[in-house]
Parts: structure tokens; C-alpha cells; sequence
């Protein structure tokens, strides 16, 4: 959803408009609803069904979503902030990445565990779900809607170079690709490397550089 | 309780249509790679899927696969590999000692 407020290129005080290429202030908020398809009349009856029934409350699939939308990247740049400036919690973060987020206060809310794998100068990790969309969603929130097209499903597995280059990532030939499968039980996050430059940084401003990309593996974090 | 492969043994993926909800991708069946690591036990996706979510766990591995053994025509350096993760009913024992397309 574009957002005016966040454009800067429309003047609220005056009104004023016609920033070519602006999005218009009045644009409608939502559009007609559309006709709903299979899944989600199987998925309203199945809810319904299970509210009905006193299965589940109408209060509780509320709580989930809130849960699904408080947890954001944001956790995983603090996770990863945090592994850069106490050595001995990341040595805990990489031997077991679901008791080190649980250490650090991360509600492991969907019950999956996590392996968490170290970029270095001789191993660039990347991951991918080739049969759905799973993603380590306790510590980076939703998955972007790209991590769930085919393209990027077949081509990680296919042709990780090529695909990493269309993100801007050129990876050296002298340097391992190891592309993971999240296909089972397994979630996984990446630990990118520490840039140079930033040995005065706080956890804070590392955290800041710590975009959701560089813990996919799509990229790498850059001095600041 | 047993843990039928252990790390680094050399292992192949079973090439078996199945139906249903599997999470043995196609495009690693009757690939050969070996055990990166032994996961712990989870019940079997292929009957949880249908209501069965008690008993029946089966042991995970992850399996680490070459590039160049899951794509003939794979253009990147012979180190790039790719790892997932694959349950002990989808894995086959692989004689080592032929040395057959290891390294």
C-alpha cells in the first residue's frame, strides 16, 4: 500500500497535489472486496466450524494474527546485533538457535526450531522453501511475497548465482554456496558477517544495518 | 529409537512417486549426497497430514547434495551445494566403499 505520509511529496498544510508520479491522497483506502475463492470460503466455514463448536474463540484467531504482525525483522537485526558484540552468545545462537532466541527473549511463538548458519569469508548461505513458504517467522515476521514466488523457489535451488546477482550480490567463485531447502521441520536464519568500519558502532546502530535480505541471504550487510 | 545414518555417511533419497503431503521435494529424489546432521524424531507430515498426530515419529536428517550431482549442467564452482532436510523413510544406503561420484 503506498503511502503519502511517506512520499514527502504532498503537502498537507495547503493541499497542494500534482507531484507527477505522486500517489493521490484521496485515493480510495480499500476497493470493492472481490469475489472470494475456494480457499478462503474453506477457510471461513473451517474457522467458523471451529468457533461454533467452542474449539477456538473469535478472540483467540484475533490474538494469533496481532501475534503474526507484532513479530517483525526487527528481532532478527537485534538477534544478529546482539551475536556480533558477545561472542559467547553467539556460539549459544549457533549451536541452538531456538534456546538462544528464547535467551534473548523472542517468543518462539509457532513451535519450530532454528538453525541459525554463519556467513564467512568461504561460505555464503541462502534459503529458500521450494514446496511452500516456510520461513523463520518467530524472528524476521512474514515472509516478503518474493520468498514465495516460483521464480524464487526454483532458481534458488537451481541457479543460486544467477538469482543472487539480481539482488546485487556477486558472489566470488572461490567462495561455497550453500543453498538450504526449508522443506520440513527445520526453520533457518542467516547470521551475515559483521562489515568492517563498524568496530565503534552500539548494538543499536549494528542492529540498524541488519536488513531481513542479509538474514535471508539475498544480500549482505554494508558499512555504514 | 534407533538412528539408521549416521554424519557423513553417503546416502541416497529414495525415487518413489508418493501421494499426499510429502516433504521429499522431486527434484532431490534419487539423488545420492551425504548426512549433514541427525535432527531429532517428528511425527511422520505424511499421516499427521491426515489426522494421525500421535506415535509415528520418524527420525530427520539433513542431507547435504552437490550442485553438479542434482543438475548436470550446473555452472557454479564443484563446492556449491545444497542441504534439506529428509526423513529416514526416504533414505537409502549407498555402498562407500565403491567411491562412486564422492569426493
Amino acid at each position: 500500500m503506498t503511502n503519502a505520509h511517506e512520499t514527502g511529496t504532498v503537502d498537507h498544510g495547503d493541499h497542494t497535489h500534482g507531484t507527477p508520479g505522486a500517489p493521490d491522497p484521496h485515493a480510495p483506502i480499500e476497493t470493492a472486496a472481490e469475489e472470494p475463492d475456494y480457499f478462503d470460503v474453506l477457510h471461513q466455514a473451517i474457522r467458523e466450524l471451529l468457533v461454533d463448536k467452542g474449539l477456538i474463540t473469535a478472540d483467540e484467531v484475533r490474538a494469533m494474527v496481532e501475534t503474526l504482525d507484532a513479530h517483525r525483522p526487527a528481532l532478527g537485526s537485534a538477534l544478529v546485533a546482539r551475536a556480533w558484540t558477545d561472542p559467547d552468545f553467539k556460539e549459544r545462537l549457533l549451536a541452538d538457535g531456538t534456546a538462544a532466541i528464547e535467551e534473548f527473549g523472542i517468543d518462539n511463538y509457532d513451535g519450530t526450531r532454528l538453525i541459525v548458519l554463519e556467513q564467512t569469508p568461504e561460505v555464503h548461505n541462502l534459503v529458500v522453501c521450494t514446496l511452500c513458504s516456510c520461513y523463520p517467522r518467530p524472528v524476521l515476521g512474514l515472509p516478503p511475497d518474493w520468498y514465495k514466488s516460483r521464480p524464487y523457489r526454483a532458481r534458488a535451488v537451481r541457479e543460486p548465482r544467477a538469482l543472487l546477482r539480481e539482488f546485487g550480490t556477486d558472489v566470488p567463485q572461490d567462495v561455497t554456496i550453500r543453498v538450504h531447502d526449508s522443506n520440513a521441520n527445520m526453520r533457518y536464519l542467516v547470521l551475515p558477517m559483521r562489515p568492517a568500519g563498524t568496530e565503534g558502532l552500539s548494538e543499536e546502530e549494528l542492529a540498524a544495518l541488519v536488513t531481513r535480505d542479509t538474514m535471508i541471504g539475498v544480500t549482505t550487510p554494508r558499512s555504514p | 529409537m534407533s538412528t539408521r545414518f549416521v554424519p557423513d555417511q553417503r546416502v541416497r533419497i529414495a525415487d518413489r512417486d508418493a501421494p499426499g503431503h510429502v516433504r521429499t521435494p522431486v527434484y532431490v529424489r534419487g539423488k545420492e549426497g551425504r548426512i549433514e546432521r541427525v535432527l531429532p524424531r517428528f511425527l511422520n507430515p505424511e499421516r499427521e497430514a491426515y489426522g494421525v498426530n500421535e506415535g509415528g515419529e520418524v527420525r530427520l536428517y539433513r542431507v547435504r547434495i552437490e550442485q553438479s550431482a542434482l543438475w548436470p549442467d550446473y555452472d557454479g564452482p564443484a563446492d556449491d551445494v545444497l542441504e534439506l532436510e529428509i526423513y529416514e523413510h526416504w533414505l537409502e544406503q549407498v555402498d562407500d566403499r565403491s567411491g562412486a561420484e564422492g569426493r
